[in-house]
């Protein structure tokens, strides 16, 4: 897990794509680049960008996975005529058969069932956690990062604050008093805890950014902070921003599965985690009904997994050191 | 006993193919001598210092030779090269200020370099000394962190370090553009003494400030595009330049040792061409104002005088 | 160095004071009635207990006075000796502060190896993984596969595969349940028995991240301008590895203060699965029971505990890092 926090925020430097040639000073070639080609390269820089995405076989493989999962949450339930929690829809605690395909649980629910609709669960509340997450974590970077001063200390001075605080022990006693009664509930909480590396991350890149000339041009021509944040620096972090993106929805994922876990999750719903937690109490490890908990948690691996190959991949695209080795 | 490049190729591999930063280059710099290399960013200068001691991971050893004092570098086998390294062939290189280990001490990381090249730190420490004291540095600063030393000073410690082992060529690369004119002007001095005591015996010194190469060097070579221009003794490639890129080069300077605060400088238009596929013929052609249908053509790199070489058609 | 590590004082003292305020906070103005609520929970039969008990817990909020008094109470209670963290609800009438003494040791005994061991061998394989791209190859894979392993998931699989399947280890409990805690052979055999499967659990998620991190922090330390000088002058590289392995450790060191949380959340649900008797399963039957009391005492004490673990990696930190230690120029604060 340390490369959540090492990886991207860490090669920083090699990560930052490069100014929109465009907007620099004209003839102005000053680089110590040896290729001679940065200018002509950087002119294809964004369709390229696309066109390597789409061929690294570890943003290939990695996308396919958390896209087949995704749409095994929206399409799944289709499939199945039982509701997730519904007992003795079949037999108590069978095997994966051509009628339950992965089985049932102690109680006869359809382990297929509870698999579809937890994957939908588990899709949505990342989704949300990971957009209220990025939001608050690239605020604070962008405004810290480029107003300085007296606002960056404080803005960082509650970063710091939230990344010494063991965020989960403090979100089981927040939940524990105000309880989590729907997955936009949790998606809040987790989001609203789970920003920190971003805010330093993004404030870092945003520093090195804003020394950059295209910056002091748009600042010397009147353009106002926020649509400078939004046009020029925001567009030349995007594929940061994107790699961030990815890393809070598989660090979301597993944060509210263990919540779920806990039995701190939404009442009433289906997630990953929740069978997990069933599959615990009841003991289906001592009864040996391996579908019960091998398939909920084999899903959260997989596209957790993936999202980091994703990752690795797009981290490979972006930074062009790493691709033409 | 000199330096012999002959035909040297070092390309870049890339996705998109191979980069031809250093193609074909041929040139010998004599015992006691100090060569400046020119040119704009992107020339291959830096290629071709690097290219003297050791290839980055991108870079390939296309063709050509590299005789040093009467043996063939083995540039492309790392391991070989190490033979050479340090003792041979040194370098200086443009990143002085975070050239040493942030997390050593200067002389912990010195002991423990010289001794892995089976150097007995013991017995070269006095000499060390001296040659601090040499640059002005106290012998404390070998106690000392590099963060606790000043831009200058570090610059001062990788000099005295590169050089200890009295190499018989030294690569200067980029050394000053970091620095202030004043300072610029010190380390010139500087590496001038060097080879005047014969702490090294022969001096390439990169940069793309002529002015500054032109008050130390003995001969100064100018690059275009992965390839040489213009090599001449320092006196004569300043005043008559003969190839066009070179006088451009020149006449956007402010006269050498002469301040021009009014005179603007005449920055020279265009870019060079990419060196992924380069175009055939004379490369500068795109951007020379006396280009002629001769230039499709390749000029050769041939001796107009003695000492004086040239590769353009009109200097012929 | 005084400066620095001030900082991060300061960042520590704030940290306890937000923690101690929402704990402080949430209580008293959340929705509803926590107290009637924990009291009714309870379920004692007989009605005078149920009220002794509420008269206990009023009296405990000290509802009578003023909000900001209630406030200054509460941090003097905690600055008491032993400091009053109430009574347990769930295990009424023994003090939090008990239940959590006892809990202490068995979360640590998993905790402390498991921290440091999954560090030690992560970077140590981090480390060979950067210079052999055979073991690249396998380690790298591999490790993202555990590091996207939860852990509750893993000790579940421990729980079914060592535990059930082969049955090597007891997955169930610190101890067998037949021995009584004392200092003989048979109890600590049973201990060490007890302690393998939910160590490993915990031990194997840690072990990925550090591998990744190290390996790809010695890649990007093999390439920076020192090692590229040393390259240059002919030194083997041996001593360049070596230089750029020591470079790598201080962002892992660093990132042990970061990674806490992640491992304490790990050690919790490792807990609930081996149903071992440490504060994650007492946060568990806290959470369960609604006893606040206990929940908001195992949170102080996590909290304080992250703090003080998190000032010694500082004071390592500037042992090891000279640019700490000049004051001309502090790591990242």
């Amino acid at each position: 897990m340390t490369d959540m926090k090492s990886s991207p925020a860490g090669r920083s430097g090699a990560a930052a794509p490069a100014p929109d040639p465009a907007s620099a000073a004209p003839g102005q070639t000053a680089t110590t680049d040896p290729l001679g080609a940065a200018p002509a390269l950087a002119g294809r820089r964004r369709s390229e960008m696309l066109y390597f995405a789409l061929r690294n076989p570890k943003v290939i493989l990695g996308l396919s996975v958390i896209v087949a999962f995704l749409l095994f949450g929206l399409l799944g339930p289709l499939f199945s005529e039982f509701g997730p929690r519904e007992r003795n829809a079949g037999p108590l605690g069978a095997a994966p058969s051509s009628d339950f395909w992965l089985g049932t649980t102690w109680t006869g629910q359809d382990v297929f069932t509870q698999l579809a609709h937890g994957t939908r669960a588990t899709f949505q509340v990342a989704l949300m956690a990971a957009a209220i997450s990025a939001f608050i974590g690239m605020t604070m970077g962008f405004v810290a990062g480029y107003r300085g001063g007296r606002l960056d200390e404080i803005l960082m001075m509650i970063t710091n604050i939230v990344l010494v605080l063991p965020v989960f022990v403090v979100v089981i006693v927040v939940t524990a008093y105000l309880g989590i009664s729907n997955t936009a509930t949790q998606a809040l909480v987790i989001g609203l805890f789970n920003w920190t590396w971003v805010a330093r991350a993004v404030r870092a890149q945003t520093l090195s950014l804003r020394a950059r000339d295209f910056v002091d041009l748009a600042r010397l021509s009147g353009v106002r902070t926020l649509s400078i944040i939004r046009r020029e620096i925001a567009p030349n972090m995007a594929s940061y921003l994107v790699m961030t993106f990815i890393l809070l929805f598989a660090g979301a994922i597993v944060f509210a599965a263990t919540l779920d876990f806990l039995n701190l999750g939404p009442r009433g719903g289906m997630s990953l985690g929740l069978m997990l937690q069933q599959a615990n109490q009841q003991a289906a490890m001592s009864l040996g009904l391996w579908w019960w908990f091998v398939f909920p948690g084999a899903a959260i691996t997989a596209i957790t997994g993936s999202a980091y190959l994703t990752n690795v991949g797009l981290d490979e695209v972006f930074n062009p050191k790493l691709r033409e080795m | 006993m000199s330096l012999h490049v002959d035909d040297l190729r070092v390309y870049y591999r890339t996705v998109h193919g191979d980069v031809q930063a250093l193609d074909g280059v041929t040139f010998t710099v004599e015992d006691g001598e100090i060569m400046g290399v020119a040119g704009e960013s992107g020339c291959g200068k830096t290629t071709l210092s690097k290219s003297l001691i050791r290839l980055d991971g991108r870079m390939r050893h296309i063709g050509g030779t590299v005789e040093l004092d009467g043996s063939v570098l083995p540039l492309e086998d790392d391991r070989a090269m190490n033979r050479f390294r340090f003792t041979d062939v040194s370098i200086i290189p443009q990143y002085a200020m975070s050239a040493m280990n942030p997390i050593r001490k200067i002389g912990t990381m010195m002991r423990e370099l010289l001794e892995s090249r089976g150097v007995d730190f013991k017995q070269l420490r006095p000499e060390l000394e001296r040659r601090l004291e040499l640059v002005g540095l106290s012998r404390d600063v070998l106690t000392m962190f590099p963060i606790e030393l000043s831009g200058g000073m570090k610059q001062r410690t990788v000099m005295v370090l590169s050089t200890l082992l009295n190499p018989s060529l030294l690569i200067a690369d980029e050394v000053t553009s970091a620095l202030d004119v004043s300072t610029q002007r010190a380390v010139a001095e500087t590496m001038a003494e060097f080879r005047d005591r014969e702490f090294v015996t022969s001096l390439i010194f990169v940069t793309h400030d002529v002015s500054l190469v032109y008050q130390i060097a003995d001969t100064i070579m100018v690059m275009y595009a992965g390839k040489l221009a213009e090599k001449a003794p320092a006196d004569t490639l300043v005043k008559q330049p003969r190839h066009p890129y070179t006088q451009q080069l020149i006449s956007s300077l402010p006269e050498v040792g002469v301040r021009y605060e009014e005179q603007q400088l005449a920055g020279i238009p265009g870019t060079p061409p990419g060196l992924l596929d380069p175009p055939g013929g004379c490369r500068f052609r795109a951007r020379c104002p006396l280009a002629f249908d001769k230039c499709v053509e390749e000029p050769p790199f041939v001796e107009i005088e003695p000492g004086h070489s040239v590769a353009c058609w009109k200097a012929m | 160095m005084g400066r620095y590590l001030g900082r991060k004082g300061l960042i520590y003292a704030l940290t306890l004071f937000v923690a101690v305020t929402i704990n402080w906070m949430l209580p008293r103005f959340m929705p509803g009635d926590p107290i009637s609520d924990m009291v009714s929970r309870a379920g004692l039969r007989d009605p005078e207990a149920a009220a002794r008990m509420q008269a206990y817990y009023e009296n405990l909020f000290g509802l009578d006075v003023p909000i900001w008094q209630q406030y200054l109470n509460y941090w003097g209670s905690l600055f008491s000796w032993p400091p009053d963290l109430g009574i347990s609800m769930w295990s009424f009438p023994r003090p939090v502060g008990d239940l959590v003494m006892g809990a202490l040791p068995y979360t640590l005994a998993l905790l402390i190896p498991a921290i440091l061991l999954s560090w030690y061998v992560g970077n140590k394989l981090g480390a060979l993984a950067a210079r052999r791209k055979a073991l690249d190859n396998t380690v790298l894979p591999v490790s993202y596969l555990l590091t996207a392993t939860p852990y509750m998931w893993l000790a579940i699989l421990l729980v079914w595969f060592g535990g059930m399947q082969l049955g090597w280890f007891p997955s169930s409990r610190a101890y067998s349940g037949n021995l009584v805690p004392e200092f003989s052979m048979s109890f600590i055999g049973s201990l060490a028995l007890h302690w393998v499967l939910p160590f490993l659990s915990l031990f194997l998620v840690a072990l990925g991240g550090w591998a990744i991190g190290m390996r790809n922090l010695v890649i990007y330390e093999l390439e920076s301008d020192y090692s590229n000088y040393l390259g240059a002058l002919g030194a083997p590289p041996r001593l360049i590895r070596k230089y750029a392995f020591r470079n790598a450790m201080l962002p892992q060191i660093t990132g042990l203060a970061l990674q806490l949380g992640v491992v304490l959340t790990g050690n919790i649900v490792t807990e609930v699965v081996f149903n071992y008797p440490g504060l994650g399963l007492l946060l568990l039957n806290a959470i369960t029971s609604t006893d606040f009391f206990l929940l908001q005492g195992i949170v102080l004490f996590v909290v304080i505990g992250v703090l003080i673990c998190n000032f010694v990696i500082d004071i390592v930190y500037v042992w090891v890092d000279p640019r700490t230690r000049t004051g001309l120029q502090g790591a990242s604060a």
